[in-house]
């Protein structure tokens, strides 16, 4: 099965605000957005970054060609036990995953 | 006539394309407006009420741009002042402003709008239930609004407007949201309230919402019917494309954005190329609501110390996440023996570079490392035990064997002393809407003349 970085131009995260990060996925035609659309599962993302599936924000953008999600950040942006001030590094985990 | 918005970068402090800021400025823009903060970078700037920016580049870019301000003869605005847009950092951003007119010999008057919240005041406003927590919110008391070291609200369009209206030539203004700045004066003039919203979110980063994000300088002209975005640098080029994606930058939602008395939809927003570099957009909407401002505030959540080996020895390499765990164990003991603290009075946190040190328990591979970095992060209840603690456990990360039956290691420290004091770890403590009956009720605004001696000087 071919990891989602294999299939889009690029895969990005940010934090929205300190409390929320928003993961981008850049499609870059009609048809990879197609099969990218249909085939990333919200639940499954959600489990990518532990978070409870019913907090997933997702918009399927066809006029952009992107998937986009954002959900509370796992840690507040900055506490004690939070790793990535900017939450940029998150998209790996999504950018790695494989579509079925 | 359009009202003409010039924006020279997304944020004061990463430099912009100085002939793009001078072209604009030969476009007769009505107003400069630029960003000087975010939350981006963390909690420690609202938390010390210092910016993160150099104050040297700040300097030399605010005079650049002051000087683009006297060529244009326009206002020049900027918000969230000092990164974090704190009552301290506005008047930072004051003081480098009255030492670059001193320079310059130039009279200005200048508007100080102050965001900073008195805890005070927002504990009235919590017992009032004024205060409304958005997803996912701390817990907030009155007790805990005292604890915080600087609450900031969000000003609004209306805020900016009101200082404008003291005839300022330059506004420093505390926090706003990224977008006031660049609306405000549109909104003032009667331009369409929907393109003035969604205008400044696309210019609110400069040129980011061009295909040269880094070259800073865009201009937004707003009129009645929407907005034409386009940028300033020699082969920037705003698309239909690179315009509209931006409204998913740093958005949890793209098509909706609020703001301090409504929210903005562009779910009906037409983007089309008028030319090879510039957009039009009409169709988005500005829906009135109730007159909230967003809350920011820090607290300090303990002092750190922090520790930093790397692990070369490929046993080690092999075996660091059971070395951390047993070293852990052994550390909490010792600390608990020497300093009478329990795990749960300090934090020790071992975070494995070359592993897992950015996501953490989310990390789903495993690679075969040549070495492994280990940043030890102690937190404590004050920077002295932190200290401590720090130096009762650097023997033991340097030395501490996996195994009973093994020779003592010796790691590499890459610096002496191991230990480094980082002061305070501030975190952030709202994330709540305060409600207000007047936009003025809870921002201040202070005006003064600068170079006022020269002026007052007989005419000859």
């Amino acid at each position: 099965m071919p990891r989602l970085a294999d299939l889009v131009v690029k895969v990005r995260s940010k934090n929205a605000g300190p409390f929320w990060v928003t993961v981008d996925v850049f499609c870059g035609d009609a048809a990879t957005f197609a099969r990218v659309s249909a085939a990333l599962d919200t639940g499954a993302v959600a489990a990518l970054y532990g978070q409870p599936a019913q907090l997933m924000k997702r918009f399927d953008i066809a006029e952009l060609n992107v998937v986009k999600f954002s959900f509370p950040r796992p840690l507040v942006q900055g506490s004690a036990e939070d790793r990535d001030m900017h939450g940029a590094q998150w998209a790996h985990l999504l950018a790695e995953a494989e579509l079925a | 006539m359009p009202t003409r918005v010039l924006i020279p970068s997304g944020v004061l402090g990463l430099g912009f394309d100085r002939a793009a800021l001078a072209r604009g400025v030969a476009m007769r823009p009505d107003i400069i407006a630029i960003d000087g903060g975010s939350t981006d970078s963390g909690p420690f700037s609202l938390g010390a009420g210092q910016s993160k920016y150099a104050r040297a580049a700040t300097k030399s870019e605010w005079a650049e741009i002051m000087a683009a301000r006297r060529a244009a003869g326009v206002p020049l605005v900027i918000g969230t002042a000092g990164t974090c847009g704190a009552d301290a950092t506005v008047d930072w951003m004051a003081d480098i402003t009255a030492e670059i007119a001193a320079e310059t010999g130039e009279r200005l008057k200048i508007a100080r709008l102050y965001s900073g919240q008195p805890a005070a005041r927002v504990a009235r406003a919590l017992a009032a239930g004024r205060v409304v927590p958005l997803t996912p919110a701390p817990e907030v008391s009155a007790e805990g609004l005292a604890a915080m070291t600087n609450i900031v609200a969000l000003a609004g369009a209306e805020q900016i407007q009101a200082a404008l209206a003291t005839g300022a030539d330059i506004v420093i203004a505390g926090r706003t949201t990224d977008t006031a700045i660049i609306a405000a004066l549109p909104l003032q003039r009667g331009e369409d309230p929907g393109a003035c919203w969604h205008g400044a979110k696309i210019g609110e980063c400069g040129a980011l919402c061009s295909t040269n994000p880094t070259s800073g300088v865009i201009l937004i002209d707003f009129d009645r019917t929407g907005f034409t975005v386009e940028p300033l640098a020699e082969g920037a080029a705003c698309t239909p494309h690179s315009v509209s994606a931006h409204m998913l930058y740093e958005n949890s939602d793209p098509f909706l954005l609020y703001e301090p008395g409504g929210h903005l939809d562009v779910r009906g927003a037409r983007y089309t190329a008028l030319d090879g570099r510039r957009v039009r957009v009409e169709g988005s909407r500005w829906v009135p609501g109730p007159y909230t401002v967003k809350l920011e505030g820090a607290r300090v959540a303990g002092y750190q110390t922090t520790i930093l080996a790397v692990l070369r020895d490929p046993h080690y390499v092999a075996h660091a996440r059971a070395w951390v765990a047993r070293l852990t164990g052994y550390l909490q003991e010792t600390i608990r023996r020497r300093m009478g603290l329990g795990p749960d009075a300090y934090g020790l946190d071992f975070r494995l570079i070359g592993v897992d040190s950015a996501l953490g328990t989310l990390e789903n591979r495993a690679g075969a490392p040549v070495e492994v970095g280990v940043l030890g992060i102690v937190t404590a209840a004050s920077q002295a035990q932190a200290a401590e603690i720090g130096k009762l456990i650097n023997p033991f990360v340097l030395h501490y064997p996996l195994t009973d039956d093994e020779e003592l290691p010796t790691f590499a420290f890459p610096y002496s002393p191991a230990t480094t004091d980082r002061g305070a770890l501030y975190e952030f403590a709202l994330n709540h809407v305060m409600r207000l009956d007047d936009p003025m009720e809870a921002f201040r605004l202070e005006v003064e003349t600068l170079g006022a001696e020269a002026a007052l000087a007989p005419a000859r």
